[in-house]
């Protein structure tokens, strides 16, 4: 168990002389407080996995540290660190059994008999999986052998983190939710630090209570899944939390208002000091825009199309070139081409060249 | 529907049929004809229905004696090269580079013996064994030790077994490595994470995971050794006495040296069957190791 930190840390591929915009992940300097549930959220490509294989070791930074509270284990290898880590696709070790395969990284590490007894016990228990403990562990289904794989990353009670890389993959839909609880219950009865790893924002959301969200290399957000709806700090967390994402269009903004082709748009704060030259946006939740019939003093903009998503329905709106998505209020009868927007100037944020701006109140 | 009459299509299939009649069942035939008949010359031929068979298959006789004799030679030959071949293709494997030009050129080098004819691999050693002329043999003479293919049997089966171990370990080096290529490199991520020693990784990912592949090696390199002929022919001509006549040596030397065509037939035959059902055995263990079995009913 242990804090860890990174600092400065960067990898590339290519070397450390690459080109800088070319490194699959970009520095970063942050701190994974002991005991957190984290998820590592972003697209494909965007350096997660870089990022995770850099704490388990399997890859070594081209520059930058990973302390281990506050010892620097960078040049250790991954068997030395004191990591667990979960793959992708199952590993299990074909001639053992499903509780060999459970003691494995006990036993290579010479923990006494009795105490791995009890641990696989455990573990098994809390992923059901002690009817199978006597079977081979290849003869199981795939939801099986990567339950084996958890437990195996999470026998061990001494480790700094036990890393995540989309576990859950090759589960089924209906498993991936039980498991996933399984994993939030385990996180509080085991008390590890866990980070995990995916590409899909519902399974980090209810994951973790820090999101971390990556994007090109680059951690661009990390906060309460709260902090990321209501605040993203980059145009990409707005757009890629959220379903559908936030609306961001480029505008024109002085003062407390904001102009889009020509309409103006409220809002809560003040921006005077707005870099020049720099690409100004602002960004809204479709949640917090929501459609009215045509009325004076409300923005009017054309229907393209309803999203019904039974719980909630959203409108595919134009206001000149700019998209938006809109809320549709329960009960209200959709006009037929243009209707009226309403916005919820607190709810309204502005991004230069895709990081918010704070405005003064 | 109708089914479409169309007897041309045998026209198609004929070929094969000729091909394969001509090839494998006419010989066959002809072979299981002569294992029941007696021939003085002269293509006269003489009915002896299973007599060559029961011949064959008592020891007491002199037919059965040498097909007892070199059927155990064989198999203790087989066994030796398969507990050093198959070892050290595995060792081979395990210490190759995994990636870069080097692999190109192990390869390389690895696949040179393979390419080599029978009968020069027989031949260079003959000559390289050869304590006159031979480098092997000139060298072992000279530093003391008394090395003579030739004239000492001990030295004549190290000779045809380090032959072959030369010859056919990299077959089995070069079917590991596809098998250990084949293995994700998720596997040893995680071993390293689970703090897996070495010996523990080959145990536990590197000989489970090559075990098909190293059926195939142990099949092929079994039926090869079986029925080895020119190589041991070249270099000892299954001498000094008999102590290196493998089967197919003592079955060459009935048919063509004694012209026993009905002996040779009758013993051909039974080596044929001899390798099928070893073919088979291997063939279910192969289709059933990776086959479901019945779990077991164990319940922690």
């Amino acid at each position: 168990m242990a804090r860890i930190d990174l600092v400065d840390l960067a990898h590339s591929y290519g070397g450390n002389d690459a080109d800088p915009t070319s490194f699959a992940l970009k520095p970063v300097t942050m701190t994974w407080r002991q005991g957190g549930a984290y998820a590592l959220l972003g697209p494909s490509g965007c350096g997660k996995t870089t990022l995770l294989n850099l704490i388990s070791g399997i890859v070594t930074p081209s520059r930058g540290q990973i302390l281990f509270d506050g010892v620097d284990i960078t040049p250790l290898s991954t068997r030395k660190r004191n990591i667990a880590q979960v793959f992708q696709f199952p590993v299990i070790y074909d001639t053992m059994t499903v509780g060999q395969n459970l003691a494995f990284p006990l036993r290579n590490r010479g923990v006494p008999k009795a105490e791995i007894d009890a641990r696989v016990a455990q573990i098994a228990n809390l992923l059901d999986l002690t009817p199978d403990l006597n079977r081979k562990a290849t003869r199981l289904t795939a939801d099986a052998k990567q339950k084996i794989s958890l437990g195996r990353g999470l026998v061990r009670s001494d480790v700094a983190a036990v890393l995540f890389d989309e576990p859950l993959t090759v589960i089924d839909p209906e498993l991936k939710w039980q498991l996933r609880s399984k994993l939030k219950a385990l996180h509080r009865d085991l008390d590890l630090t866990m980070i995990y790893v995916t590409h899909d924002q519902t399974e980090a959301l209810t994951f973790a209570d820090t999101v971390v969200v990556m994007h090109d290399g680059r951690v661009v957000q990390s906060g309460t899944p709260a902090e990321l709806f209501d605040k993203p700090a980059h145009t990409f967390v707005g757009y890629f939390i959220g379903s559908p994402g936030m609306n961001i269009v480029p505008a024109e903004v002085r003062g407390r208002e904001a102009r889009i082709d020509g309409h103006v748009i409220g809002l809560n704060r003040s921006y005077d000091s707005l870099p020049s030259g720099a690409k100004i946006e602002i960004g809204v939740r479709p949640e917090f825009v929501d459609i009215a019939p045509p009325a004076p003093g409300l923005l009017s903009a054309n229907i393209d199309r309803i999203d019904d998503l039974g719980r909630v329905r959203f409108a595919r709106v134009r206001i000149g070139d700019a998209k938006f998505a809109a809320r549709v209020p329960p009960g209200l009868s959709i006009p037929e081409k243009s209707a009226g927007l309403k916005f919820d100037p607190s709810r309204v944020h502005v991004y230069a060249d895709s990081l918010l701006v704070e405005g003064t109140a | 529907m109708d089914k479409t009459i169309n007897q041309k299509a045998w026209f198609l299939v004929l070929p094969v049929f000729l091909v394969v009649a001509f090839s494998a069942i006419l010989p066959l035939m002809t072979v299981v004809n002569y294992s029941m008949q007696d021939t003085f010359g002269n293509n006269q031929f003489f009915w002896n229905g299973v007599g060559w068979f029961k011949e064959l298959l008592d020891p007491t006789t002199d037919l059965g004696e040498r097909f007892f004799a070199s059927l155990w030679r064989n198999l203790f030959f087989s066994a030796v090269i398969l507990a050093i071949e198959v070892p050290l293709g595995i060792v081979v494997a395990l210490s190759m580079p995994r990636d870069g030009w080097r692999v190109a050129a192990c390869l390389v080098i690895l696949a040179l013996p393979l390419l080599i004819p029978w009968n020069v691999v027989g031949t260079i050693w003959q000559i390289f064994g050869r304590p006159d002329i031979g480098l092997l043999g000139y060298v072992l003479n000279n530093i003391g030790i008394n090395y003579n293919y030739v004239s000492n049997e001990f030295d004549a089966w190290v000779t045809v077994i380090v032959m072959d171990v030369w010859h056919w370990t990299s077959l089995v080096a070069l079917l590991c490595y596809a098998g250990l290529k084949s293995i994700p490199d998720a596997y040893y991520q995680a071993a390293q994470i689970d703090g897996a020693s070495r010996w523990a990784v080959f145990t536990a990912i590197q000989l489970p995971k090559m075990n098909r592949v190293l059926l195939i090696a142990v099949l092929l390199r079994f039926m090869d050794s079986f029925m080895i002929y020119t190589e041991p022919f070249v270099v000892t001509g299954g001498g000094p006495g008999n102590s290196t006549t493998f089967v197919s040596i003592e079955l060459v030397k009935i048919a063509l040296g004694q012209f026993d065509l009905g002996k040779a037939a009758a013993l051909s035959l039974v080596y044929n069957l001899i390798i099928i059902i070893v073919c088979w055995i291997f063939y279910t263990v192969m289709t059933n190791a990776g086959s479901e079995r019945p779990a077991s009913k164990g319940v922690a």
